[in-house]
């Protein structure tokens, strides 16, 4: 892919970060930094990358602790989101 | 083996599969638009990081073992975190979930300096890395470094292990710009040199100036950092994501970056400050000392427990507005607990949450979710603040800056255009706060305690509420 081709991708996923973003209900606003927390550790997909090329040991090495970290994020983000969306509870009508 | 790894043949079922992830991530915001449909979301995201790995790792398929070990120790150590957080303690936990994505960028960003063969960022025909990946690359380390270094700050401030106060060095806004022009001239200068020095300065620069950014800034300036930082840990896995032409972490980048710049904007609307009055720092740290001596006494009425249970289990509304004291003194369960039982009295009860009550965007929230009150129950500040007038008790927990009218009238105090709840508008405030020493973060003494329908409840917030329960009883 050329320099343009992703540029674009970026500028037009940022429009609709934009949009869906204002669309979060404000009561929700802890779970989604937890939920883009979560998300923005696709930078595993680079860490998996160095871990598994060969050629500079120290590159790979760099890469599998850079694992480690995405992973606790990737883990963590999601379990606690989780953990807390499952608290929002509607009372119930019947009383 | 080097061929294995080029990227640039990326397959287009690979390149599908990233793009679906991406969508999968947006679908998984979306979800957040209301909290019937949250879950759900959660459950997509899921399924894209999985997409992204899975793909990635079929792609990339050698080490399997060693990735493993790497994603088991990870991926448990994350889970035990997720599970065990008290859920007053969210903001750190979340600081320290911003930083690693930092470090992480960071360590990716060497790791493909290093080998940029692996990452296809290699000038086959003169052995350098490519003009525009040198740039990707050195913004890449640059941002990951300032999150890391940044978030590190927020988290010690925010776990108590760092005074909340402002820590203010001399010349700190000219050794800032500094710092920021140097990092920005060697991105530059990156290009036409790709040697370590240039590379290694960039990133060592970047941890000093995420440092120097961050410990000027006070603890009620808290829900905008750690909105920042959210944005630059997105702007950082997009920066890594245009190194790699990688669709996933590009559109994911821009997500996160975009929210955590929106919710900033929204921190910073609710406090009336512009951003860059955050940025600079240094709120609330000389408050206390200009606050000594201009102070008047003045006649305010103290409350019992006992007076408190009386007036709302007689009234017809009570409005509850909780703030950052409630959660330091974990109140909220039994806040519910009295809520509870002045709703069997058949009183309404509402709770009134201020966008920057707390220490991150939507603290409170969270914590009267985690005490089981009904989401239906909790309202924003615009949906709310009409109704006051109309309520005969406001019940003010652990909150007071937010609920200033200063902020109204008087356009010489510090906190001056900032949206409040207007409490002062009910009956009956019940204003439950520790002392009546201690202002506010702002340092600005707040009318309302002084007001002939105030009544005063001094003391923790938990243990009074307690009592409140008790007498209720």
């Amino acid at each position: 892919m050329d320099f343009i081709s992703i540029l674009s991708i970026f500028v037009l996923a940022c429009f609709v970060g934009y949009y869906v973003v204002w669309s979060v209900t404000p009561a929700l606003h802890t779970p989604l930094m937890a939920v883009t927390n979560a998300i923005s550790s696709v930078i595993v997909v680079g860490a998996l990358i160095a871990g598994a090329a060969g050629g500079d040991q120290v590159s790979t090495a760099l890469g599998l602790v850079a694992v480690v970290l995405a992973s606790v994020n990737i883990f963590g983000g999601f379990a606690v989101t989780e953990r807390m969306l499952a608290m929002y509870k509607k009372k119930d009508r019947k009383n | 083996m080097a061929d294995l790894h080029e990227l640039a043949a990326t397959p287009a079922w690979a390149a599908l599969a990233y793009l679906a992830s991406g969508v999968l991530f947006i679908l998984a915001l979306r979800g957040l638009s209301s909290p019937g449909t949250s879950r759900q979301g959660n459950r997509l995201g899921m399924i894209g990081m999985l997409v992204a790995v899975a793909t990635t790792l079929v792609l990339h398929g050698t080490g399997l073992i060693q990735i493993s070990i790497a994603i088991a120790i990870g991926g448990g150590l994350g889970f035990v975190a997720a599970r065990k957080i008290a859920m007053t303690d969210m903001p750190q936990l979340v600081a320290a979930f911003h930083s690693l994505v930092g470090l992480a960028a960071v360590l990716v960003g060497v790791a493909a300096f290093l080998n940029p063969q692996a990452f296809g960022i290699l000038d086959t025909q003169t052995g350098h890395i490519h003009n525009v990946s040198r740039i990707e690359l050195g913004l890449g380390v640059a941002i990951g470094a300032i999150t890391f270094s940044g978030s590190v700050i927020a988290f010690l401030k925010l776990n108590g292990n760092m005074s909340g106060a402002p820590i203010m060095l001399p010349a700190r806004h000219v050794i800032n710009l500094g710092t920021l022009a140097a990092i920005i001239g060697l991105v530059a200068y990156f290009v036409t040199d790709d040697s370590r020095w240039v590379f290694f300065t960039i990133t060592a620069l970047s941890f000093v100036i995420g440092f120097l950014l961050i410990i000027p800034i006070g603890g009620a300036d808290m829900p905008v950092v750690v909105s920042m930082l959210n944005s630059y840990s997105g702007w950082a896995a997009a920066a890594m994501g245009f190194t790699l032409h990688n669709t996933a972490m590009i559109i994911t980048g821009a997500l996160v970056g975009s929210s955590g710049a929106i919710l900033s904007y929204i921190m910073c609307k609710a406090m009336n400050r512009s951003f860059i009055s955050v940025i600079a720092g240094g709120f609330g740290g000389e408050a206390p000392a200009a606050d000594g001596g201009e102070r008047v006494e003045r006649p305010w009425k103290r409350g019992s427990a006992d007076d408190a249970a009386f007036l709302m289990s007689q009234a017809e509304q009570v409005i509850i507005v909780p703030g950052y004291g409630m959660a330091v003194s974990q109140a909220q369960h039994v806040l519910r607990e009295m809520g509870d039982l002045l709703k069997a009295e058949g009183v309404r009860v509402k709770y009134a949450i201020h966008p920057v009550a707390g220490r991150m965007p939507g603290h409170m929230n969270v914590l009267l979710a985690e005490a089981n009150v009904s989401y239906d129950e909790v309202y924003e500040l615009e949906d709310i603040n009409s109704e006051f007038s109309q309520t005969d008790i406001a019940f003010v927990i652990g909150a007071n800056d937010v609920t200033n009218p200063a902020a109204k009238t008087d356009k010489t105090s510090p906190i001056y255009g900032m949206p409040i709840l207007d409490v002062e508008k009910a009956k009956t405030v019940l204003f439950l706060k520790r002392s009546m020493g201690g202002v506010g973060y702002a340092g600005v003494d707040n009318d309302v305690f002084y007001m002939d329908n105030t009544m005063m409840l001094l003391g923790d917030a938990k243990k009074m509420v307690e009592e409140i329960v008790k007498s209720m009883k």
